[in-house]
């Protein structure tokens, strides 16, 4: 594989590319569906190709084929040197690359106990998901039960101009289930682990370890408790978030908000921008003191965790915020040589037929010393609310508002009655003031994100988010249109 | 990037190879593609990603014993490669659950309407994309664009073991992208979009100005409180209702119970219609869905009454009836309408804002997410641009939006004052400006 990825790389430098990177990459999927005890779902599949990237000038261009013969990889390579060519009718400033001085040639692999495919049987997993919604529906109010797990097996051979070479082998997989009741007016779901379950670059073991099945009733009941339990009151209250939800605002109101490509204006249409600004970093407040979050590519059996991305940059851990400041972006060679600063070793792609770009690693808070029972007690007047139900933030990642699933009223430092659409909103940097509680590292959990959707042509990438309950003072709660 | 001849006759020939190795072991469905899609991406006013990716591929779904149903799919192409699709696809089926829904394959019946295609746009260059963005940017001097250029061609072969054979092609186009201006207090965006099935179409000069003169106007935009306004919505966020309420015209969403609609009520404005065609030369894609049936026109809404719902096969077997050929390729995803058209009405886009008192041009919506789908509540904020209406004027800028409203209920009975002639293709959806009398904007922007 490496061959054909050299040849790529041989004919976009042949052709006039200052530069050129190329990809080889196969993958393996595998999905199952399940709703009410029934599997409608089953699909495998299996993509070989090749990606190539030429930088002339202020552009990069890019080609991608199925065919890994000498000839056409070569041909590709010709190809994306062309296409970046046609760039300059619309030209820039150079685009210069952060230095790499020790090009890696190596080859990484995740881990696992127990592949998801090659180890456990398209039976026992079927079986899995038939149980488990059986178990949902057999709850007396709720009407649709779903479960799904799904599993990526990635190689991939990257080869530079500048002299990586680099194979790598990254596992993935994860699972969730949902039950739904259905009331005259409104429908109220539950999931579990979270709004799409929890994943990571792990074997099948990750699947057994959330207990689906221990699960499943508990859920049910919630969904159907949910049909007639209060409305969340509008109010301007302290806010207690579990940490699936905490998942969900950091992904969206730090991850986001912290990639270069954004805040340089690269993804200004579609995307959007970021309201921070670079000249700022290493001083602006981002969140109170408690809050001190990293970009870790090097968390094992996290979902954004690999050996090298997809420059071939190591990974690393970057430090994002800390004691509330803000410190750090999440990079690429392209984004960080324009503030001069390292690349953070974040740019991947989302296959051979992608261009890579700057994607979310794992982007976690850091663990803090109370639990969500010390949050509880602490509070007098006050609402938590879990698993995230939907989410909406603007352009820059400033203004949010989201709704969760369940939530409970907080009264007297006691959790009391179920609340029933519960929803928050708030600006990012005065929310994450008001952050005076974060869980500690008992309630540490690595959250995964196996949808994160960026870029044109649209790209779907895997972003992991070390998440705990946390406490927020005075937000406006309960927002309903 | 010249385009290869015979694609569909190859395409066929691999179906044909696929279902033969598959013989009678199973029910088989294959559906074989290939095609080029390529964009040109600017940003701050210069090109700097610019791609193109030829693409290949063979599906199969197989099904044994009458229920036991798998899919795989894979773009090796050569013999070992369709061979080790076919036995991994089979060996599959064995081992899951007995489905007892499975409704069996499409019979055969004839494809409906034209292609969506044009050799010029199957053949553009990256030179051509790149004049188009060159005119949408020269358009806004003095500005910062961003956007991308797209066109795209696929061909594509369906056959299953039931004889049913069908081959479509398609291909599309798209201008789309932001101008950007510098106020006292921040930077001001106007958008616009243009997309056909034929590169020739887009006027990237005309989106270019349109997106800058809104940009231009933005610039000193001041505050509004929250609260219910009349509204002018133009074509893109009337395309981003439409998506929504399409997703309520499932059959599958309808049998769940999670629809709002109620087949045979008035719950719209009598002058409100939407249909779902994709043979009208406005739309582009495949005229026949993954099972390998056509896609039949369908009114979603006329004149204001809820009607007929989007089947696949499954969906139709369980409500008794046939389906519309709306499959998606997910039986857990359902059906869904494709190819949405809204009817125009004969006002101009300035005739709706010359009738409003007080009230608020919408140009664009972002991050817009799904509160209900039974209720149809959607959160989201007004992006690229947000004007007052006074006296039916169009006055000065206002800061972005949030707003939770409903977007079945804002087209509800006595809620559209005014339907425009401005209709457009926004994404894969015709949508014209809409007048309504009422939209519930929940805060500002900035807090």
């Amino acid at each position: 594989m490496f061959d054909a990825a050299q040849s790529a790389v041989e004919g976009a430098l042949a052709a006039g590319a200052s530069y050129a990177d190329a990809r080889v990459m196969t993958r393996r999927t595998e999905s199952m569906n399940a709703r009410n005890a029934v599997i409608e779902d089953l699909s495998q599949s299996e993509s070989t190709g090749l990606g190539v990237r030429a930088l002339i000038g202020s552009s990069w261009g890019f080609f991608a084929s199925a065919d890994l013969s000498d000839r056409a990889a070569r041909s590709a390579g010709e190809q994306a040197a062309e296409i970046a060519k046609a760039s300059a009718l619309v030209p820039g400033p150079d685009t210069a690359l952060a230095d790499d001085d020790t090009p890696a040639q190596a080859h990484w692999s995740s881990t696992w106990q127990e592949h998801p495919i090659e180890d456990v049987s398209l039976s026992e997993k079927g079986d899995l998901l038939v149980s488990v919604t059986d178990a949902m529906r057999s709850v007396k109010g709720v009407s649709l039960a779903t479960a799904a797990y799904a599993i990526w097996d990635t190689d991939k051979w990257l080869v530079s101009s500048a002299g990586h070479r680099i194979s790598q082998r990254i596992v993935e997989c994860g699972a969730m289930m949902n039950s739904t009741a259905v009331g005259d007016s409104e429908t109220q779901r539950r999931s579990y682990p979270g709004i799409r379950g929890q994943y990571g670059t792990s074997g099948w073991e990750l699947v057994r370890q959330v207990d689906l099945p221990g699960n499943a009733v508990r859920i049910a009941e919630e969904a159907a408790a949910l049909l007639s339990a209060p409305q969340c009151p509008e109010a301007t209250t302290d806010l207690i978030l579990g940490s699936e939800q905490m998942a969900l605002q950091i992904h969206e109101s730090v991850g986001h908000a912290i990639e270069l490509d954004r805040i340089l204006g690269w993804e200004a249409a579609y995307a959007g921008t970021s309201w921070l600004e670079p000249d700022k970093m290493g001083s602006l407040r981002f969140g109170s003191d408690l809050m001190n979050v990293t970009a870790d590519a090097t968390l094992p059996g996290a979902l954004g965790s690999f050996g090298y991305d997809d420059e071939g940059t190591p990974a690393k851990c970057v430090p994002i915020v800390e004691q509330g400041t803000w410190v750090g972006v999440l990079s690429g060679r392209d984004s960080a040589a324009q503030v001069g600063i390292p690349s953070g070793g974040c740019v991947r792609s989302d296959g051979w037929n992608r261009l890579p770009m700057v994607r979310m690693t794992n982007v976690g808070l850091l663990p803090g010393e109370s639990s969500l029972d010390d949050m509880i007690a602490a509070t007098d007047d006050g609402v938590l609310m879990d698993t995230n139900r939907s989410w909406s933030i603007d352009d820059k990642r400033l203004n949010f508002q989201f709704g969760c699933e369940i939530g409970w009223e907080i009264k007297n430092g006691e959790r009391g009655r179920m609340l029933r659409n519960p929803t928050y909103t708030g600006i990012s940097p005065q929310f994450w003031g008001s952050m005076d509680m974060v869980g500690n590292k008992d309630e540490w959990i690595f959250f995964g994100t196996p949808n994160c959707g960026k870029g044109q042509p649209s790209q779907v990438g895997h972003t992991g988010h070390p998440s705990v309950p946390c406490r927020f003072r005075n937000v406006r709660v309960g927002v309903r249109g | 990037m010249s385009r290869p001849a015979g694609v569909a006759e190859r395409e066929m020939a691999l179906c044909e190879q696929v279902l033969k190795l598959v013989g009678n072991r199973a029910d088989a469905l294959v559906r074989a593609g290939g095609g080029q899609s390529s964009l040109t991406r600017f940003a701050n006013s210069c090109i700097h990603q610019n791609v193109s990716e030829d693409t290949a591929g063979v599906q199969l779904q197989v099904t044994v014993d009458g229920g036991r149903t798998a899919g795989a799919s894979s773009n090796r192409v050569d013999a070992d490669g369709l061979s080790a699709l076919v036995e991994r696809a089979l060996a599959a089926a064995a081992l899951r659950p007995e489905d007892p829904e499975w409704p069996g394959l499409a019979e055969p019946q004839p494809g409906r309407g034209d292609d969506h295609w044009d050799d010029a746009t199957a053949e553009a260059s990256p030179k051509a994309r790149a004049e188009a963005v060159e005119a949408f940017v020269t358009a806004g001097e003095g500005l910062e664009a961003a956007g991308y250029c797209s066109s795209s061609w696929v061909e594509v072969a369906l056959a299953n073991s039931a004889g049913q054979r069908l081959v479509g092609r398609s291909t599309s186009a798209s201008i789309s992208g932001i101008q950007r201006a510098v106020g006292p207090d921040g930077k001001a965006d106007g958008s616009a979009e243009w997309s056909s099935s034929r590169l020739s179409d887009l006027d990237a000069s005309w989106a270019g100005e349109r997106a800058a003169s809104r940009a231009r106007a933005g610039t000193t935009a001041e505050d509004i409180a929250p609260g219910q306004y009349e509204v002018v919505l133009e074509p893109d966020c009337v395309a981003d209702m439409v998506q929504f309420l399409s997703f309520g015209f499932s059959g599958k969403a309808y049998a769940d119970g999670t629809s709002f609609v109620h087949p045979g009520e008035a719950q719209f404005d009598p002058s409100f219609s939407t249909w779902d065609d994709a043979a009208d030369d406005r739309c582009v894609g495949l005229n026949f869905d993954t099972e390998g049936t056509p896609t039949a026109y369908l009114d979603l809404v006329k004149e204001g009454i809820s009607g007929g719902l989007a089947h696949d096969r499954r969906s139709a077997a369980k409500a008794g009836v046939k389906s519309t050929g709306h499959a998606t390729g997910s039986t857990a995803f359902g059906a869904f309408p494709r190819n949405v058209i809204v009817g125009g009405g004969e006002s101009s886009a300035d005739e709706l804002i010359s009738g409003v008192e007080r009230g608020l041009l919408v140009c664009g919506f972002w991050y817009t997410r799904i509160l209900d789908p039974k209720t149809q509540v959607v959160t989201g904020l007004t992006r690229n641009g947000l004007f007052r209406i006074e006296n039916g004027e169009v006055g000065p800028a206002v800061r972005n939006l949030r707003f939770t409203q409903s977007y079945a209920g804002a087209l509800g009975p006595d809620r559209v004052l005014g339907i425009g002639d401005d209709g457009r293709r926004v994404g894969n959806r015709w949508v014209p400006s809409l007048r309504l009398s009422a939209w519930n904007f929940t805060g500002g922007a900035q807090g």
